[in-house]
């Protein structure tokens, strides 16, 4: 597989260590009523759809920034590549 | 059925074997079953048969939507064991590997179980350490362990490359007992033992959706209608995350694709199954002569039974690491398996919160050694709505109770297991 990298251009997936579920950018708010099945669910249950997925990708082997890699779990196929930064920031998150 | 023997064997032998016939019959679904088994895998099989042989309950349908051994059950590398460290698995893993020692006489079916025991190699103090101590917990299970230092492994696999500069062989952990059964000889073993006992074996039959009556699971739907069970008995590996979704339920699994690799045929060189303690790469030989190994996973999540590139060289690398000879022999075929990775790498036996509906997955890559003993305790959980005692642990709430299994220590992280 071949990652678009924002910033660097096709990067070899070689480079990468993947980390999951891009929903785990989303980390529930600590201090709610509900936090602990917010948590539990956050850290321990997944989508894991067929199909299009959203992920986070971090270039370890390279600049070190995290990536959101949305890819087909049926054909390998990436649709799309974007900064970690500007998707957090774009839910509303500080960084 | 008639049984198997070495009597019929010769017979056939000398009549030209015009008298064989298939070992499982071919139904067509009836419209309700006591219990329907979702996947005919390994485990979905091996429920079906000790449902019916332990249990006394033979209203049973297994609906596989491929043909049975076509999944996971028909793609590992073969490796039994029984060598875990947590309490929660140990005794589950001997109870498994008590029946596989006892399985061919059960089911009357040739699976050519080979306990030639299986080496883990260790390479520094501290690993020979976390050995030892995994040694005497094998042996408060009655598994049995022996630590090995670096002379008598030697005299076992002389061909290792013992005097490696960055991963120096310092010893093994072995369990005798441990070894290689053939994969798809299970998947039909199972599959005629239950087939004898009365149990329908749905192929190419694929389940689309549950039905549901007031919040309950009463049937199941599929590509050739609707059929109503009591009970429910999902089993579908790989699937497990696709399959439930439609009972709308998110589990804690990822599926990932792990590869296998198997060299051209040799003559026999290697004794038993060997693992590398400081990459990831374990090998054994077919009978065949081919060698059989495997590593890590690819690491990202996928569906597709294929993996890629990157894997295969590091799978190698680590072969040449711990054996340089098996540089020299080519590789014949390589393929991938998607697995049910689960959040701590340990699986799940359980009912749902659903009523009828019950869940059998999460057995990431070391499922297949668990098969009789997870047939026998699912079979169990289904006839007597309790966990049988070696499986109290494989509960899909106990990340909520604090009470994973984390054999390695590694944390929430599928793709780390
Ligand atoms: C490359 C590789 C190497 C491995 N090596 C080892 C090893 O050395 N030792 C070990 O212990 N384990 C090993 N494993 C793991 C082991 O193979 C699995 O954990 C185990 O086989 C899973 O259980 P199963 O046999 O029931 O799965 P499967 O055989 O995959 O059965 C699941 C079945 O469900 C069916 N299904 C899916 N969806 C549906 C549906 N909607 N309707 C009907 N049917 C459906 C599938 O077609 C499939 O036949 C390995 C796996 C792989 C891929």
């Amino acid at each position: 597989m071949i990652i678009n990298h924002p910033l660097l251009g096709p990067r070899d997936a070689s480079e990468f260590v993947v980390k999951g579920a891009a929903s785990l950018i989303d980390r529930p708010d600590w201090q709610a009523e509900n936090a602990t099945d917010a948590f539990h669910d956050y850290m321990y249950l997944r989508d894991n759809p067929a199909g299009e997925h959203a992920e986070l990708w971090y270039h370890e082997q390279g600049d070190r920034s995290w990536l959101v890699v949305t890819r087909n779990t049926l054909t390998h196929e990436v649709t799309k590549v974007e900064m970690a930064r500007d998707v957090a920031r774009a839910r509303g998150r500080s960084k | 059925m008639t049984n198997y023997s070495g009597l019929k064997v010769l017979w056939q032998g000398l009549t030209g074997n015009k008298g064989w016939k298939p070992v499982w019959r071919e139904p067509e679904p009836k419209a309700e079953y006591d219990v329907i088994i979702v996947g005919g895998g390994g485990h979905g099989l091996a429920t079906a048969y000790y449902l019916a042989k332990e249990f006394g309950v033979t209203n049973v349908a297994v609906i596989e939507k491929g043909w049975i051994g076509s999944g996971n059950i028909g793609r590992n590398t073969t490796i039994v064991r029984s060598n875990y460290l947590l309490k929660g698995n140990e005794p589950f893993y001997e109870q498994s590997m008590k029946l596989w020692e006892g399985l061919e006489q059960d089911f009357n079916y040739n699976a050519m179980i080979s306990q030639r025991g299986i080496l883990n190699l260790y390479h520094s103090d501290a690993q020979r350490d976390a050995f030892a101590r995994r040694g005497n917990a094998m042996h408060l299970a009655g598994a049995g362990a022996e630590l090995l230092d670096q002379d008598k492994v030697r005299k076992m696999a002389p061909f290792l490359d013992y005097d490696n500069a960055r991963f120096p062989i310092k010893g093994a952990l072995l369990q005798k007992r441990g070894g290689t059964v053939r994969h798809d000889a299970v998947a039909w073993g199972y599959a005629r033992g239950a087939d004898m006992r009365g149990v329908d074996i749905i192929q190419n039959c694929e389940v689309t959706g549950f039905q549901m009556d007031g919040g309950a699971c009463v049937g199941v739907q599929t590509s050739k209608g609707n059929i109503r069970a009591k009970k429910v008995a999902v089993c579908v590996a790989g699937s497990s995350g696709r399959v439930m979704e439609k009972a709308g339920m998110r589990l804690p699994i990822e599926s990932h694709v792990l590869q296998a690799f198997v060299s051209e045929g040799l003559k026999p060189t290697i004794p038993g199954v060997i693992t590398f303690g400081a990459g990831h790469f374990y090998v054994s030989q077919s009978d065949k002569g081919g060698l059989v190994f495997g590593g890590d996973l690819d690491g990202y999540n996928t569906y597709a039974q294929r993996g890629n590139l990157p894997v295969v060289e590091d799978v190698c690398e680590g072969g040449m690491a711990i054996m340089p000879m098996i540089g020299r022999s080519r590789l014949l075929r390589m393929w991938g398996g998607v697995m049910d990775m689960s959040m701590d790498g340990s699986p799940y036996i359980d009912k749902t919160d659903i009523d009828g509906l019950y869940f059998n997955g999460g057995w990431c890559y070391g499922g297949f050694k668990a098969t009789p003993a997870s047939g026998f305790c699912y079979a169990h959980l289904l006839a007597t709505d309790r966990p049988h005692e070696n499986a109290t642990e494989f509960r899909l709430d106990r990340f909520k109770r604090g009470a994973m299994i984390d054999e390695k220590g590694v944390g929430a992280q599928p793709n780390l297991h």
